[in-house]
């Protein structure tokens, strides 16, 4: 296919359209109004729905009765509307609902600004709303990687009947770069045909809930739940850059990856041996890969656009193995990659 | 002796006991569902969306496909539902606390946008399943658990009345109010719930239709008190009667 030249957010909601997605809801916020006003034509156009809902919490809780109905549906947010949806986010967790959730994460807390900042990794990766539940979170960090992710998100949605989150942030939704487009998927018309809502004609009916009151329902759902959520662990996904004669293993995630490995690039041609792991899936974390290069010896360094969220992860994964530093970028700029060196010969020489 | 079947229970109602309070009306509500969507054949399409308070269980007695909405977001998710399968009847049953306060955004958007679902609001005064608390639709000088000393217009605003204001939205078909509280008032709610089924049914748009009914428990009264209670005290704030119809009045 012909490459074409895109925003971040223009790349998603592309990535949606061609994945099937049939149902988009959304609400204006800065840095993701590309999203909803790219869908209010395209998805009437491809026979879908576009609603822009009176609220984020609205347009969370249609996405929740669109997936209800198995149908490929999407909404899309920005950090303070991240908040909002995090009601339906439980409740579709809960009641075992696919549905994919985008976040061009802004910094905050509060309003915070609209400037690029990593400051949602926890509300993403830890639940985020109310109960012992997780969502799958993806976190791309190229205009091409956020377009085929979505592709990815739509079928993680469904393959596990849960809330996936693709986690990008101002700099993702806004820069644009050539993608290459794949051929549309059709999805198939009997997906989610086992627990869909559609009449119940010649069949018991189907109830889609979160609530379980009689003796010991809730204890063997939550059960459920986390034996879904450890076959999900396969699903893990990373990019690993430079790592084989590495001392110093750089963790860093999304934009802030990208802009790393540029970093690491310049500082390997001055002889210092870093390298890069880039968590895709941050939900899954690539714990496994992060523990091996503990054993080998490696030294760590986590670099967020927050002041140190994934960091706990990184550490519990090496479990005290290895040396494991943090740097902190803090939101309100935009970084480049001279901003890294300093930190990562700091930590090399450490 | 010859027997004559003088009443059969719809048999999209599930033969089980009821968790309902004796002289509640959900279940009679619950009936009228049952019996209004089996006479317009609408039982194998039908796909409910339940909400929270008392009727959270409704998936229990209504033989349907279902889903929980969150607390007042029950027409949020009914137009993902709709929007999803527009050749399905949808429709939403929500109580006072749910619909009038904490959904209030939700129902009053999707009343306005016209989405093609059917609304069933069941209002009687109180938050039922929390143990009898205040709600917006709590008459002045009613005491529950939260205005111990009775609702006071001053400090707590005046009661809503639904059924207006959603008539006064451009996106309704058909809003009406009625109750259960004796025969005549049972035969007029039937008509009122099949007209606005008919209105989705025949693509028409928005159909609202408030039940005001009891609650003996919360009210702390016997079931025939209760009912008089409805027709001496709620009624004349909360008159009966079709406030839009479209297509002329009942």
């Amino acid at each position: 296919m012909a490459r074409i030249f895109i925003k971040g957010n223009i790349a998603i909601s592309r990535g949606a359209l061609d994945a099937g997605c049939k149902c988009y809801f959304g609400y204006p916020i800065t840095p993701q109004n590309d999203i909803p006003e790219f869908m209010s034509r395209a998805m009437p156009e491809a026979g879908g729905e576009f609603v822009q809902a009176e609220s984020e919490v609205a347009a969370a809780n249609m996405l929740l009765g669109a997936a209800a109905c198995g149908i490929r549906a999407m909404t899309s947010s920005s950090s303070p509307g991240m908040s909002l949806k995090q009601e339906a986010i439980s409740y579709m967790a809960g009641s075992e609902l696919p549905g994919v959730l985008v976040n061009m994460n802004r910094g905050g807390p509060g309003l915070g600004d609209i400037g690029p900042s990593q400051g949602d990794y926890f509300q993403s990766v830890k639940g985020g709303g109310h109960g012992d539940y997780r969502t799958l979170v993806l976190a791309p960090g190229t205009v091409q990687e956020a377009y085929d992710l979505t592709f990815l998100a739509f079928e993680l949605a469904f393959a596990y009947r849960n809330p996936v989150v693709i986690l990008g942030d101002a700099i993702i939704g806004q820069m644009q770069e050539p993608i290459t487009p794949r051929k549309p998927v059709v999805p198939d018309a009997f997906e989610g045909n086992s627990w869909r809502l559609e009449g119940a004609r010649g069949r018991e009916p189907r109830i889609l809930k979160s609530l379980h009151l009689t003796d010991g329902a809730l204890a063997g759902h939550n059960l459920k739940l986390q034996e879904k959520y450890k076959r999900a662990q396969k699903e893990c996904r990373f990019e690993e850059f430079m790592t084989e004669d590495a001392e110093l293993i750089i963790v860093a995630y999304g934009s802030i990856g990208r802009i790393v490995k540029s970093t690491i690039r310049k500082l390997r041609k001055a002889g210092f041996k870093a390298g890069l792991i880039r968590p895709i899936t941050l939900y899954p974390f690539p714990s496994e890969i992060l523990k091996s290069l503990a054993h080998k010896g490696k030294k760590f360094l986590t670099i967020e656009h927050n002041m140190g969220q994934m960091v706990e992860d990184v550490r519990l994964s090496i479990c005290g193995l290895a040396g494991s530093g943090f740097y902190g970028q803090l939101p309100g700029n935009l970084p480049t990659p001279n901003d890294f060196e300093q930190p990562i010969i700091d930590a090399l020489r450490s | 002796m010859e027997e004559i079947l003088a009443y059969k229970s719809p048999s999209l109602l599930a033969d089980i006991p009821s968790h309902y309070c004796p002289g509640c009306h959900h279940g009679t509500v619950h009936k009228l569902v049952a019996q209004c969507l089996e006479e317009l054949d609408l039982s194998d399409d039908t796909i409910c969306v339940g909400s929270i308070g008392c009727s959270v269980f409704i998936y229990n007695y209504l033989l349907l496909d279902a889903v929980e909405a969150p607390h007042g977001r029950a027409p949020a998710v009914a137009t993902g539902v709709k929007r999803s399968r527009p050749d399905k009847f949808v429709f939403t049953y929500q109580g006072d606390g749910d619909l009038a306060s904490i959904g209030l955004a939700e129902i009053m958007h999707a009343a306005n946008r016209g989405e093609k679902i059917s609304v069933v609001f069941v209002n009687n005064t109180v938050y039922g399943m929390t143990g009898g608390q205040m709600a917006p639709t709590t008459l002045i000088g009613q005491k529950t658990t939260t205005c111990p000393g009775g609702r006071c217009a001053d400090r707590e605003g005046l009661p809503m009345k639904m059924a207006e204001i959603i008539a006064g939205l451009g996106g309704v078909s058909y809003s009406a109010r009625v109750a259960v509280n004796n025969m005549k008032n049972f035969k007029k709610a039937k008509k009122a719930l099949k007209k606005a089924f008919e209105i989705q049914k025949s693509g028409r748009g928005f159909g609202f239709v408030e039940f005001l009914a009891s609650c003996p428990t919360n009210w702390k009264m016997t079931s025939t008190a209760a009912n008089e209670r409805l027709e001496n005290e709620m009624i004349p704030y909360f008159p009966l009667g079709v406030f839009k119809d479209v297509q002329g009045e009942l």
